[in-house]
């Protein structure tokens, strides 16, 4: 039965990065027109200069998109190339790949972005628990309103804010980027230490404005949870309050609350994006970022395809790992 | 007066809801012995369950116990600090809830909601020592040792509900009150549980009070009855009095419904609506339904009389 | 309580009961007004480059400054409000028109078309929205408020189809659905005369809900450049308030009024909503 349910997943993450890679090929395939060549005129007139010859460079992606060729052909080659991991050349930064850039800027997201979400989804589920039980003192009460509105505040926005205050005004942290521009990486503590003081901004805005969130969403589910009969008679059996918060109530809230991070795994994405443009901080939003910026095309392709199946990939772990944190789902054919 | 394990005295509960005040105990008060079997028997709404978790302290907002005393022992369970009251859970006084299907915790095996309860009360055991505890319990309750590591959902409704009776028996308690355990069941399981709970129950000499509606199940299990009705306790007293001559006119009523494999003929019911414990009839509250009615029945409230040895009747037809 | 003041109290102490619905609802009318009235009250002409000497800090004559472009703030802001507004309104109406549809669709009808809609929207649910709408608006020449409208909703169906189907399937089971399918009713008058009203509190809750996210995904996508380059928006205000450095430069009289009103506009929009899911789950239970 867990066979089955794993292949009903796995063909659900097949269908998506199908559909995912044949959106990415037909939108631009719908303007009219030589897509390679609007780009570069596009390029050149948001004076991205560059000193390769740009008909040199039409030639060569002429002739690897084949676009004389009919379209299913060109369909086929694409998935080819993609299969290959090759994603194209950046128009911008010739002869760089597509691939290289995107390589180079995803330690940068995991390592913030990452971590800050799942610090985020920790903090504000154990806040949330903490809320709905019924005996915590009221002053706590008080931070329902607090996080209700951290929860309206785009990331983004919030990180302006901080930026403001505890950067320029107040001078402590660095305003923008990952390390000192000038700095060499190397792995030794001060590289690790200019890195984690440049991490706490984005790091906090992702945090404060993403605590809100799940911790609204636990309350709620768990203050359904404790109406229900085992949290009566586990009370009846004498046993201890924090017992009782913890494994009879969030452990039962945990599956939900799971899947409530699932649903939520695009949106949480979309928003870190724009954390990153905004501490211009060297990841994968702020590649897309600057792609867009200068039209670089197969940057853009590239960077919202991998986006796109990093999600899905993560989502097919979450619902394999289900069936093994709540014994019910095992069982059930869905 | 050595033999009285619990003691309840003018028990009042009341919701506090936005509708008003709902009296759901209005008054309750009754003598449990050891080793003896009570039953609380009533309509639904008549206060059986609300007594029940009371004696327990597990009445929650907007319900509050508005007065009178439980005494376990010479103990007010009242006056306890929650400290001391959850020690008493389970270990003094235990619970088999009504309706085992949600009573367990979906995500943890059996033996460790059994083992649970081990460990609030006294954590010096050994693993090894628990391990023994739950196979001891389940064979008791004449369960397979492999339910131990299954999960709720796993089990039938009769292997849940024996599982609850496995926990209520844990600690070795005084008083088990058991909340309509069956009423989810068929017959023929119905029976095996209440038989299972009648031989653990003696083996313990400890007592039980069984809440439920059923007359007949209560004719089979218990030695005392007190009927319910709208909050109130309005009769008392050892079963076969009861049934043979029931006093009070809802009980004779509620007698007279039960149907009989002797007499052939159209079902008795009682004919009238529960009460609203909002706005309780004044005076008597079955005046209105009362085939017995007086003048001063329904501006009067009878109070609990003991009209001879343990029989106790809440009606003006006996106050001389 | 059929008395026009037995109505009233009833209403009133409805309003009181749900303090967070009618928090929201104010918040929400206030900005109304603001965005609609304001722009009746305000000179357009404060708003265009070179109307004013820029970069002034707050004062009386200019009562949020002016930028680097020399445009007095306020005015931007009340002529961009609306912008905003209306973009989030179009996608949301476009969004609900299509979600209700789809929704009754596949939660009505047995049979393929449930879960291929179904899985369709699940596919599309889990695909960042930001991407998806960054690969289309750097492909759209020339954006403006309708465009960006368009563009918001060619993602704004997901939510309201997975609900609306959820409440469909629900709403299908329930005694009187099957009473009139037993009697005869056509499915078409079923769905128009028998469901349809009966999802109408959560098709409410629901365009709420997505209006909030429409906004969501504009002021993403005019953070990044994409938005209407020749039209007043808050997101847009926000874009060139970087652009042009305000934040580095300590010009928060630039950035920072967008943000209060983008802020108020969720906070309203979301007390509104989880208001109104309180509203519609007690009306469940007691219904239940």
């Amino acid at each position: 039965m867990y066979l089955n349910y794993i292949i009903r997943r796995f063909s659900m993450f097949l269908l998506v990065i199908v559909l995912a890679v044949t959106i990415n090929f037909i939108i631009p395939r719908l303007m009219p027109g030589d897509p390679v060549e609007a780009q570069l005129a596009t390029m050149v007139a948001t004076g991205a200069g560059y000193t390769m010859d740009i008909t040199a460079m039409a030639e060569a992606y002429r002739a690897k998109f084949g676009l004389d060729q009919p379209v299913w052909k060109q369909y086929l080659s694409y998935w080819w190339d993609l299969l290959h991991l090759d994603f194209g050349y950046s128009l911008a930064n010739y002869p760089d790949t597509v691939a290289h850039m995107v390589t180079s800027a995803l330690p940068w997201t995991l390592g913030l972005v990452g971590t800050s979400t799942l610090l985020a989804f920790a903090i504000g589920t154990l806040l949330g628990g903490l809320l709905a039980w019924p005996t915590v003192p009221r002053a706590l009460r008080a931070f329902i309103p607090l996080l209700m509105i951290a929860s309206s505040i785009p990331y983004f926005l919030l990180a302006i804010v901080l930026i403001f205050f505890l950067a320029i005004i107040l001078k402590i942290f660095p305003a923008a980027g990952s390390h000192q521009f000038s700095a060499i990486l190397r792995f030794d503590l001060a590289t690790i230490k200019d890195i984690l003081h440049h991490a706490v901004l984005p790091a906090t805005s992702i945090i404060v404005a993403g605590i809100g969130t799940w911790a609204l969403e636990m309350r709620g589910m768990l203050t359904g949870i404790l109406g229900e009969d085992y949290i009566t008679l586990a009370e009846a059996k004498g046993l201890k309050g924090d017992r009782i918060l913890l494994w009879y109530g969030m452990r039962n809230a945990l599956l939900p609350q799971l899947t409530a991070l699932a649903l939520r795994l695009g949106h949480v994405v979309s928003g870190v994006i724009l954390v990153e443009v905004v501490f211009a901080y060297p990841g994968i939003g702020y590649r897309l970022f600057q792609a867009v910026q200068i039209k670089d095309y197969f940057v853009i392709q590239g960077t919202v395809l991998l986006l796109i199946l990093s999600i899905a990939f993560a989502l097919l772990v979450m619902d394999l790992i289900y069936p093994l944190i709540d014994p019910r789902i095992a069982y059930q054919r869905r | 007066m050595n033999s009285d394990i619990l003691r309840v005295q003018d028990l009042r509960v009341y919701y506090h809801t936005p509708a008003g005040i709902v009296r759901a105990a209005d008054g309750v008060s009754f003598l449990l012995k050891r080793g003896e079997r009570l039953g609380l028997v009533g309509e639904s709404g008549a206060g059986k369950t609300t007594t029940a978790l009371a004696v327990m302290r597990l009445i929650k907002p907007p319900g509050r116990v508005e007065g009178g005393r439980i005494l376990l022992g010479d103990q007010n369970l009242l006056n306890l600090s929650s400290e001391k009251m959850r020690k008493v859970r389970f270990a003094q006084i235990s619970l088999i809830p009504q309706g085992a299907m949600n009573s367990l915790n979906p995500v943890m095996r059996i033996q460790d909601q059994i083992t649970d309860i081990v460990k609030a009360h006294d954590g010096h055991f050994s693993k090894a020592q628990l391990q023994e505890r739950v196979c001891e319990l389940l064979k008791q309750v004449e369960l397979r040792q492999e339910t131990a590591s299954m999960y709720p959902h796993e089990l039938s409704g009769g292997m849940k509900q024996r599982v609850c009776v496995a926990m209520a028996i844990t600690l070795r308690p005084k008083v088990i009150i058991a909340d309509e355990p069956t009423s989810a069941l068929d017959v023929v399981v119905q029976r095996q549980v209440m038989e299972t709970l009648r031989k653990l129950q003696e083996d313990l000499e400890a007592s039980v009070i069984l809440v439920g509606h059923d007359m007949g199940l209560m004719a089979q299990f218990v030695d005392c009855v007190g009927v319910m009705y709208a909050g109130k306790l309005v009769e008392l007293g050892s079963v076969r009095e009861v049934f043979k001559e029931p006093l009070h006119p809802y009980t004779q009523l509620l007698i007279a419904s039960l149907p009989s494999l002797e007499t052939k003929g159209f079902f008795k019911g009682i004919p009238g609506l529960t009460p609203s414990l909002l706005n309780p009839p004044s005076g008597c509250a079955f005046h209105p339904r009362c085939p017995q009615g007086m003048d001063y029945c329904s501006s009067r409230v009878p109070s609990l009389k003991e009209v001879s040895p343990g029989r106790w009747v809440s009606c003006h037809l006996y106050e001389a | 309580m059929t008395t026009t003041p037995g109505r009233i109290r009833g209403s009133v102490r409805a309003l009181r009961l749900n303090l967070l619905l009618t928090v929201g609802l104010l918040i929400v009318v206030c900005l109304v007004l603001f965005a609609y009235l304001g722009p009746l009250l305000t000179d357009a002409k404060r708003a265009e480059i070179g109307a004013f000497k820029p970069k002034q800090r707050p004062s009386s004559e200019h009562l949020l400054g002016t930028n680097t472009q020399g445009r007095d703030v306020l005015a931007v802001l009340t002529l961009a409000t609306p912008q905003t507004l209306n973009i989030g309104l179009i996608a949301g109406a476009v969004g609900i028109a299509i979600g209700v549809l789809l929704g009754l669709i596949s939660g009505y009808f047995s049979g393929p078309i449930d879960p291929i809609i179904r899985v369709g929207t699940d596919v599309f649910m889990t695909i960042p929205a930001i991407a998806i709408l960054v690969v289309v608006a750097t492909n759209v020449r020339a954006v403006n408020v309708v465009t960006m409208a368009l563009i918001i909703a060619s993602l704004a169906w997901r939510l309201p189809t997975r609900t609306i189907r959820a409440q469909t399937l629900s709403l299908r089971e329930r005694g009187y659905v099957q009473v009139a399918r037993l009697n005869g009713v056509g499915d078409l008058e079923l769905l128009v005369k028998e469901i349809l009203p009966n999802l109408l509190p959560y098709i409410i809750a629901c365009f709420v809900a997505t209006v909030s996210w429409a906004i969501l995904a504009t002021i993403g996508l005019e953070a990044l450049g994409l938005g209407p380059q020749n039209e007043y928006t808050l997101g847009m205000m926000i874009y060139w308030a970087r652009f042009y450095g305000a934040i580095l430069r300590g010009f928060w009289w630039w950035w920072a009024p967008p943000i209060v009103m983008i802020v108020l506009i969720f906070v309203g929009l979301f007390f509104t909503s989880t208001g109104l899911d309180q509203i519609i789950n007690t009306r469940l239970r007691r219904a239940v």
